[in-house]
C-alpha cells in the first residue's frame, strides 16, 4: 500500500462517516417529535453532508482518477463504504438517534482536535472548519441525552436501552490497521487507539451525568471502517440514497 | 497592462460587493458576514475568495451566483470564484454595522459569552435557549422571558 493509496482509505473513512451518518440523521426531517428538533437534527445532518463534500472531495483529489465527492458518494456499493458500523445502524427511536449522535460527536471531536494539527494542511484546514460545528452538535447530543437519561422512568429506560444496544459499536472507533500506522508515519492522522483515554473520560462523564450505566463487555462489532463486512442495513440505506442515480445514471441539473 | 485604465479599484469591487445582501438575512451584506475574503486581480481576471459560514450551509451556492450576478451588472466578465476554508470563518468577522443592523431586524448578535446580550425586541436580559439550533445552521433559538417572544441568536463561532 502507497502512501496516498492509505491516505484515500482514511479520508473514504472520515467522508463515509459524516455522509452515512449525515443520511440517518437527515431520515428524521419532518419526524421527529416537536419542532425544534426537527430542526436541530436537521441542521446536524446539514453539517455533516458539508463536511463529507470536503473530506470525499480530498478522497477524490488524492486518488487521483478524476473523482468528484458526487461521484464518491453515489457510484460506490457497499463494500467500497469505509465507515464506522456506529453510523449505519438505524435510527430506531429518537433516544437512540441522539444516543449514537453523541457517541459520534464524542469521538468525532477528539479526532478532528488532532487533525487540527495534521501534517497535511488541506486535512487541518477541513478539520479546523468542521470542529467548530462538531462543538455545537457535541453540545446538543450531550445535554439532550443528559436530559433524557437523567428524566422520567421512561426515558431513562430508554435511553438505557439505547446504549446497551450501541455499545458494542463504540470499540471499532478505536482499532488500528495498516492505514492508520501509515497515516502516523506521515503525521497525517492520530492513531485511533491513542483516542481512546480521552473518548472514555468525555463519554465518561456525560453518561455519569445522566445516570447511566456503560455496559460491562468488552465485545464490538467491526468490519465496517475497513470494508470487510457492513451490516445488512447499509445496502438498505444506500438504496434511497443513491436512488436517483441508480434509476438515471449520470443525471445532472 | 494596456487594459489596466479599464479595470476598477479592487475599492470600488468591495463597494459593491459591500451592497450584495446575504440570500438568508438580507439586512446584512455579504462584506458585513465577513464571507468576501479576498478581492485581488490577476492579470484581467478578478479573483473573489469566498469562504462558507457553515460548511453545509446551503446559501453558499446562492451566495456565489449573486457575486456573479452583481459583478456582471457592473460590467465585470472574466471572474474567478474560489472558495477558501483556512482559516475558518468566525463571527469575529461580522461587521459593527452588520451587527448593529442584525439587532435591528430582531437577530441577537453573537456574543463571545455564548449567548445573546438581550433580546433583540425588547432589551431585556431575562433570556433563555430553547435550542442550539434555528432557522438556519448559523442561528440558534432563543425566547425572551419578559416580553416572550422568540428570536433568533447567531451562533458565536
Amino acid at each position: 500500500m502507497t502512501r496516498d493509496e492509505a491516505f484515500t482509505q482514511f479520508l473514504l473513512r472520515m467522508g463515509d462517516n459524516t455522509l452515512i451518518l449525515g443520511h440517518r440523521v437527515s431520515e428524521w426531517c419532518g419526524h421527529a417529535p416537536v419542532l425544534e428538533e426537527d430542526i436541530a437534527l436537521a441542521n446536524t445532518a446539514l453539517d455533516l453532508i458539508g463536511q463529507t463534500q470536503m473530506w470525499l472531495g480530498l478522497a477524490g483529489e488524492v486518488q487521483g482518477e478524476g473523482k468528484s465527492a458526487d461521484d464518491i458518494a453515489f457510484l460506490r456499493d457497499v463494500w467500497d463504504f469505509r465507515n464506522l458500523l456506529l453510523v449505519e445502524v438505524p435510527n430506531g427511536d429518537f433516544g437512540r438517534t441522539l444516543m449514537r449522535q453523541c457517541l459520534f460527536d464524542a469521538w468525532h471531536s477528539i479526532q478532528l482536535g488532532h487533525l487540527m494539527k495534521s501534517s497535511d494542511e488541506r486535512v487541518a484546514a477541513i478539520a479546523a472548519k468542521a470542529s467548530k460545528e462538531v462543538a455545537y452538535h457535541l453540545e446538543r447530543s450531550a445535554d439532550t441525552v443528559v436530559g433524557l437519561g437523567d428524566g422520567t422512568e421512561e426515558s431513562h429506560r430508554r435511553m438505557q436501552e439505547a446504549l446497551d444496544y450501541l455499545w458494542p459499536y463504540v470499540g471499532e472507533m478505536f482499532q488500528s490497521d495498516d492505514v492508520d500506522a501509515e497515516m502516523v508515519k506521515a503525521g497525517i492522522a492520530p492513531d485511533p487507539a491513542s483516542l481512546r483515554a480521552d473518548f472514555d473520560a468525555l463519554i465518561g462523564r456525560i453518561l455519569t451525568e445522566a445516570t447511566l450505566t456503560i455496559p460491562d463487555s468488552a465485545f464490538g462489532h467491526k468490519g465496517g471502517r475497513t470494508g470487510k463486512m457492513h451490516t445488512e442495513h447499509l445496502g438498505h440505506l444506500l438504496t434511497q440514497m443513491q436512488w436517483l442515480q441508480r434509476a438515471y445514471p449520470g443525471a445532472k441539473w | 497592462m494596456s487594459q489596466t485604465v479599464d479595470k476598477p479599484s479592487v475599492e470600488q469591487i468591495w463597494e459593491w460587493l459591500d451592497a450584495v445582501p446575504d440570500p438568508e438575512i438580507p439586512v446584512i451584506s455579504l462584506v458585513d458576514l465577513g464571507i468576501i475574503r479576498d478581492v485581488a486581480w490577476d492579470g484581467d481576471t478578478l479573483e473573489v475568495a469566498v469562504t462558507p459560514t457553515y460548511s453545509g450551509c446551503p446559501a453558499t451556492s446562492v451566495i456565489n451566483m449573486d457575486i456573479e450576478t452583481a459583478l456582471r451588472d457592473h460590467g465585470l466578465d472574466n471572474i474567478r470564484l474560489k472558495t477558501q476554508i483556512a482559516p475558518p470563518w468566525t463571527t469575529d468577522w461580522l461587521s459593527d454595522k452588520g451587527r448593529a443592523k442584525l439587532e435591528e431586524y430582531g437577530i441577537a448578535p453573537p456574543q463571545p459569552a455564548g449567548g445573546p446580550e438581550k433580546c433583540p425586541h425588547c432589551g431585556s436580559k431575562n433570556v433563555t435557549l430553547v435550542s442550539q439550533f434555528g432557522s438556519t445552521p448559523c442561528k440558534a433559538h432563543w425566547r425572551c422571558q419578559d416580553c416572550l417572544e422568540p428570536f433568533d441568536y447567531f451562533k458565536c463561532i
